[in-house]
């Protein structure tokens, strides 16, 4: 099975040969990721999330023919949603001098970095496909209900939380070997 | 279990919206190229763009959307 980097680079290949459903495919990999740096990574209003949202796919069209590596488009959004969010931040404290290193605290490089682990995850779970990729996204990233999700799926809810239990195993199992950090804990689930 | 469950939790869905807009940037091109030249050609537009992007475009009938607004504010910034 490729590696999502190397699927990455195919996908960006044909955004560049002008192939609009793989610009279709490639905001909808990424969105989430983007979405969650602009919210939780740099906890922009959802006004400025908006615009940087945008401005990151705006910029990212425009310069996809120019990047070195296709396969480091997920590396490279990160840096360009990142360098938007300063700018965002600094704009709106336009009367203060800032400084780019007062962007640069630990605390929003760990926040940044559960979130490229977060997106590590959910490329783990695109590539599980099925019920199981409805079944925990709507569960856990969309915090569906157990019969909002059974009603969706045409699935009795009563057997939901066992569908999820034994998806987050092959989840696991699929992590596993290439991600031991996410693969190593044994707690339960405790939602 | 836990940080899977966490991981899956830490990227809910961007609002549909964006990520459509974005998704519909290839069907702008040809209107961006079309404000662009305007812009380029009619002093008075250029103003008013430079004031106000988004109340300039509504001025001269385009719907200011922001996927519009982001892709021209990147053509038009000085390279």
């Amino acid at each position: 099975m490729p590696e999502p980097w190397s699927e990455d680079a195919a996908l960006v290949a044909r955004c560049r040969k002008g192939d609009d459903g793989a610009w279709r495919e490639l905001v909808e990999r990424f969105s989430r990721y983007v979405y969650a740096i602009c919210t939780q990574g740099f906890r922009l209003s959802e006004r400025d999330s908006e615009d940087v949202f945008q401005e990151v796919f705006a910029r990212t069209y425009e310069h996809l023919g120019r990047l070195r590596d296709d396969a480091a488009i997920r590396p490279w959004l990160a840096q360009l949603t990142r360098r938007l969010c300063i700018d965002s931040l600094r704009g709106s404290r336009r009367e203060q001098p800032t400084d780019e290193a007062e962007f640069d605290v630990p605390e929003v490089d760990v926040r940044l970095e559960r979130l490229d682990e977060a997106l590590d995850v959910h490329q783990a779970l695109d590539r599980l496909g099925g019920d199981c990729r409805d079944i925990l996204d709507r569960f856990f990233a969309r915090d569906e209900s157990y019969k909002t999700i059974g009603d969706a799926l045409d699935l009795p809810s009563g057997t939901i939380a066992s569908r999820i239990s034994r998806c987050l195993s092959k989840l696991r199992a699929a992590l596993e070997g290439r991600k031991p950090r996410i693969a190593a804990s044994g707690e339960s689930v405790t939602r | 279990m836990e940080r899977l469950a966490d991981a899956l939790s830490a990227l809910p869905p961007a609002p549909e919206a964006w990520v459509r807009a974005a998704q519909e940037l290839p069907a702008l091109r040809g209107l961006l190229d079309e404000i662009v030249e305007r812009i380029e050609q009619d002093v008075e537009f250029r103003r008013r763009a430079v004031a106000d992007l988004e109340a300039a475009l509504r001025a001269e009938g385009y719907e200011p959307d922001p996927a519009l607004v982001a892709a021209l504010r990147h053509r038009l910034e000085p390279r």
